[in-house]
């Protein structure tokens, strides 16, 4: 004990370190061995060797061009779904909620209690081909008779959209909950319109909870294949699914481990240039 | 005034039932589209509530046949089923126990003190929290493979330790940062050393804080699929179970199992709310 009274200073890294050590262990350290994984070649069979191979990424960037771009249209779509969805949610929620806001705001996340696997397997039920929700389209012509909404990328992207909905949701929420809004209410004495006082007012305010909503809701969403796996046929795959059966059912780990880090190399890109294209100072507001 | 302003004289207008419930749509569209919203929201909750009660004629789980509680009276039936649930607990209690034990730790020294690496410290827990949970997976996949570790319980142990410690700091700290530091300088006057004042003083009174991070990674542990199918080998948790069984038809049971576990985490947020509106002074703010 007399030893951490002389040396103070010890005593936060002394927290810190059970904690840092672990996710240094078994989150930068992997990483590193992604990567060194992406730079080799081999079998299960002969085993695999480092010997800098780097067209594990010039193969995988031309053989799944296709998956990639999926990948980021699928969640580029859903993402915009679930804040058209979600704004006027949240906003109900903050601003009408009064003290029933809590109790409104369990809805949104009740979801997250459902397993994942098992709400997704529900919506194949609710999109299935004798399900309501087809018939009613059928019923007023949206789909033709023989159409179908199961495996197809509307039934994917539906299924996204759900699923990280709350990720969207909750920011959102945060972000307009914190509103003043005697500041609304000054704009309209301004003479401002209900809807220019929501432009200009509103909505800038609310774009802290926007911009971390798009970023919470698309990143998730373009490493998916659950959805695209239950919901879709591999005509829908994304980069996840081929991820997915490269580790695990192929073991090809190489190319594998090469698309895994180009996954994560465009989606550090698309946060930058997104951050920048917004400006970080609002996501610190 | 309530006699004068009786519309006695107004001509009554002829107005379509079509024509008021567009009005009242147009008057309450926010509060519709909310009210839609919620409902969307539910919609396969509901389903897979109800389905729990259904009586499949044949191995899929699909159209509705007919009521029955006969899953609900043996929720464990389908084989390797009781299994996957009670490793999903054990791997839940261990991960969580842990993630929250470290997390805590982390929390209490970025909110307490000021020290070198304290930036680098917050950007190795935030990261984890934003990177998509198949490079995750993956990654860690990799470490296990290169190093020759067996898969099993113990990877998929270790895989959810690393991703609930990021969320237990984040939930410990919130609970931090409001914290009335007073109240500890005061039993220290009143001469209570450190640690008494940690037991005593600190650790009730963060305590709200370290149930909620404990309970978000219990949450997120039982429900983790894509991390842990990268890092299970041949053991089953509740959500590999699942996805084993969804391409030939996934047992009622599974319906019950989600159910039952969606209803204890609502009771756990109804009573958290309800505690806290008990706790909340009238007109205090939250």
């Amino acid at each position: 004990m007399t030893f951490l009274h002389r040396h103070r200073w010890l005593t936060p890294y002394l927290l810190l370190a059970p904690g840092v050590a672990f996710l240094i262990l078994f989150f930068v350290v992997p990483l590193y061995y992604l990567g060194y994984t992406s730079l080799q070649e081999g079998t299960v069979q002969v085993g695999y060797t480092f010997n800098w191979a780097w067209d594990n990424y010039s193969n995988a960037i031309s053989r799944y061009r296709e998956q990639f771009f999926r990948s980021l249209e699928y969640a580029g779509i859903a993402t915009l779904a679930a804040l058209l969805i979600s704004y006027p949610l949240t906003y109900w929620i903050a601003f009408r909620g009064g003290r029933w806001k809590n109790l409104l705001l369990l809805f949104i996340i009740a979801p997250f209690f459902v397993t994942y696997l098992i709400r997704t397997l529900a919506w194949q039920n609710i999109l299935a081909d004798d399900g309501f929700v087809l018939n009613a389209l059928q019923f007023v012509g949206l789909v033709g008779d023989d159409g179908r909404i199961l495996a197809t990328s509307t039934a994917v992207i539906a299924g996204i959209t759900y699923n990280f909905l709350p990720f969207m949701a909750l920011p959102l929420y945060v972000s307009l909950e914190q509103i003043d809004t005697s500041l609304i209410e000054a704009a309209k004495d301004l003479y401002a319109s209900s809807t220019k006082a929501f432009l200009r007012v509103t909505l800038p305010l609310s774009m802290p909870g926007v911009i971390a909503g798009t970023l919470l809701t698309f990143i998730p969403a373009a490493g998916d294949f659950i959805n695209a796996e239950l919901l879709g046929t591999p005509r829908q795959a994304m980069i996840g699914n081929v991820i997915q059966s490269k580790f695990l059912e192929i073991t090809d780990y190489g190319q594998a481990a090469a698309l895994s880090m180009i996954l994560m190399v465009v989606i550090l890109a698309l946060i930058v240039a997104y951050t920048r294209l917004v400006g970080t100072e609002r996501l610190a507001g | 005034m309530t006699a004068a302003a009786e519309p006695r004289a107004l001509p009554r207008r002829r107005v379509s039932p079509l024509t008021k419930a567009w009005a009242f749509v147009r008057r309450h569209t926010l509060t519709v589209f909310g009210i839609l919203a919620l409902a969307y929201l539910m919609l396969p909750i509901a389903i897979v509530v109800i389905f729990s009660f259904n009586d499949p004629a044949g191995r899929y789980n699909y159209t509705w046949e007919g009521f029955t509680t006969k899953h609900w009276a043996h929720p464990f039936g389908p084989p390797f089923l009781g299994d996957a649930v009670g490793t999903s607990i054990k791997v839940g209690v261990i991960a969580t126990i842990v993630s929250v034990i470290l997390g805590t730790l982390v929390a209490l020294a970025l909110v307490r003190y000021h020290f070198r690496g304290r930036g680098a410290t917050n950007l190795l827990i935030f990261v984890p929290l934003t990177a998509p949970e198949i490079v995750l997976g993956a990654s860690l996949l990799t470490l296990f493979l290169n190093l020759g570790t067996a898969l099993g319980f113990w990877t998929i142990v270790i895989a959810h330790i690393m991703f609930c410690i990021s969320f237990v700091v984040v939930t410990v700290r919130a609970r931090l940062v409001g914290f009335d530091r007073h109240v500890e300088e005061a039993a220290m006057d009143l001469g209570a050393n450190e640690y008494v004042t940690f037991y005593r003083i600190t650790l009730p009174l963060i305590a709200p804080g370290i149930l909620a991070g404990a309970l978000l990674a219990f949450s997120l542990s039982i429900d983790d699929f894509v991390i842990t199918s990268f890092n299970s080998g041949t053991t089953q948790t509740f959500p590999l179970y699942v996805w084993s069984q969804a391409q030939r038809g996934v047992p009622a049971e599974v319906n019950v199992i989600g159910t039952m576990i969606f209803a204890v985490a609502i009771v756990l947020m109804v009573a958290n709310i309800l505690f806290q509106w008990r706790r909340t002074p009238k007109g205090a703010v939250a």
